[in-house]
């Protein structure tokens, strides 16, 4: 069992990309049309796959 | 009536029919087994969980309401996009141990956890009924989509003749939730997100080369629906709106009837951790979806009035289905509407299983028939399963329109 493995903190980085929102709630830069609070929401959602992968792949590493 | 439409439309749904029947064959377990019937035996591998997740928790309803929302609001409707990014950290962490703990003790329901965990029935009870009662609108909801897209094809009526197609997909799905369980909808998930893929990326192709790009797309938004607005000075507005908003909803989404039976029919631990990691696919399309609400409000749909008379009856709802009427042929219109209403079915079959699991294992068996066999437990949940559903049924007839709309 995985108690709780130190990489999980790594899971916090996406809350805090789209909880600050008057970071993003801009119009510029944009980016093939998309505003930056379109693409930058957008952005995360697959930026958030690689942070949810690299804790999987760190917390199941040398298992078979 | 739009018969190209139709046709496609009925012939899809007949294919997902005749899967929802067979389905109860597929990896055959006894089904006189409330685990069997109402969690697939436990099962169901990463790539089926992915299917059954993706198809439970983006509803017939997000695909209407969530573009609606862009369409009529702006930007705090794309609140949907952080919501979604956040629930599977959340998934990643929490639901595995409950899984595993439910796993090791029987449980087929929180509230049987609650009674495990803090050994009080009436807890126990207070938790199975709020999910009872917080999922029986969202069936209704789920006849709100589907009576958008088949009155969008024309089959709109007085009185019983008009609610009948309604009737008759509601019965369907009732039929194979009784013989097949959870293997029914999980089965059509496949053929429901790959329809919805299909649309979705057709969509955002040929909709913004008709409209000229994603650049003309939002310039025709008012800047003032564009981006949240700034709020006044020593007050966080908007802004504490949009976060509270996609937060709240993300602590919340798991804690569903219907969410929870999809987690634990998964076969074990590592197929919740790595779905948490697949699942955002569906958030990714969830997001491109949602700007459908903005290419409605640049294709100007309320210039052309045949559509414009969909906006009166379905209100801001049927921006979606309106603009796949004004852009793309009948065939496609049928394909995408079939997504949509059996983007309908499969959710809806997952809760109305999933509050009869409730009812069987924390009301009856707690409290009617505590000495029932397994057969009496799995006979009464199918028949609660009819029930719930026949419930929503008339939850949405006694419901004018205007206030489901609001819901």
């Amino acid at each position: 069992m995985h108690r709780w493995h130190w990489s999980r903190i790594l899971l916090l980085i996406p809350f805090i990309a789209v909880l600050w929102v008057p970071f993003y709630d801009r119009a510029e830069p944009s980016l093939g049309g998309f505003p930056f609070f379109y693409w930058y929401q957008l952005l995360w959602v697959i930026l958030s796959v690689g942070v949810i992968g690299v804790v999987y792949l760190l917390e199941h590493r040398g298992e078979g | 009536m739009n018969t190209t439409a139709l046709t496609v439309f009925i012939l899809l749904f007949a294919f997902v029919t005749a899967i929802g029947f067979g389905a109860g064959r597929w990896r055959r377990g006894d089904l006189s087994q409330l685990h069997e019937w109402g969690l697939g035996g436990r099962r169901f591998g990463t790539w089926v969980t992915w299917f059954l997740l993706g198809g439970d928790l983006y509803t017939a309803y997000t695909f209407i309401a969530v573009p609606a929302l862009l369409f009529g609001a702006g930007a705090i409707g794309f609140f949907a996009v952080p919501y979604t990014i956040m629930v599977y950290p959340i998934l990643y962490l929490v639901f595995p141990r409950l899984w595993a703990v439910c796993h090791k003790h029987g449980y087929v329901t929180a509230a049987d956890f609650v009674r495990g965990r803090f050994g009080n029935r009436w807890l126990a009870l207070a938790v199975g009924l709020t999910g009872i009662l917080a999922t029986m609108p969202y069936i209704a909801l789920q006849l709100v989509g589907m009576q958008v897209v088949i009155g969008a094809m024309g089959l709109q009526g007085a009185g019983l003749a008009g609610e009948l197609p309604l009737i008759i997909a509601f019965v369907i799905l009732a039929a194979f939730t009784y013989t097949s369980g959870l293997r029914a909808p999980a089965m059509i998930a496949v053929v429901k997100d790959l329809l919805i893929y299909i649309a979705v990326i057709a969509a955002i192709i040929v909709i913004p080369a008709q409209l000229g790009g994603f650049g003309k797309i939002f310039a025709a938004i008012p800047p003032a629906k564009l981006l949240l607005p700034h709020p006044p000075a020593g007050s966080l507005g908007a802004f504490s709106a949009y976060a509270t908003l996609a937060f709240g909803s993300a602590c919340a989404l798991f804690l569903y009837p219907h969410s929870i039976t999809g987690v634990l029919g998964a076969s074990g631990t590592r197929v919740i951790r790595r779905n948490a990691a697949i699942l955002p696919a569906y958030s990714l399309m969830l997001g491109l979806l949602s700007l459908l609400g903005f290419m409605a409000v640049a294709a100007g749909l309320m210039k052309n009035p045949a559509i414009a008379a969909g906006f009166k009856t379905y209100a801001n709802n049927f921006a979606v289905p309106g603009l796949f009427l004004a852009s793309f042929p009948s065939w496609f219109v049928g394909v995408a509407f079939a997504a949509i209403a059996i983007g309908a079915l499969v959710p809806a079959a997952i809760m109305s299983i999933a509050t009869a699991n409730i009812y069987t294992r924390n009301i009856y068996r707690e409290f009617i028939n505590p000495n029932c066999t397994d057969a009496q437990e799995s006979g009464m949940a199918k028949l609660a399963s009819l029930v719930v559903k026949a419930g929503a049924l008339v939850f949405i007839f006694a419901l004018p329109l205007k206030f489901a709309l609001y819901l």
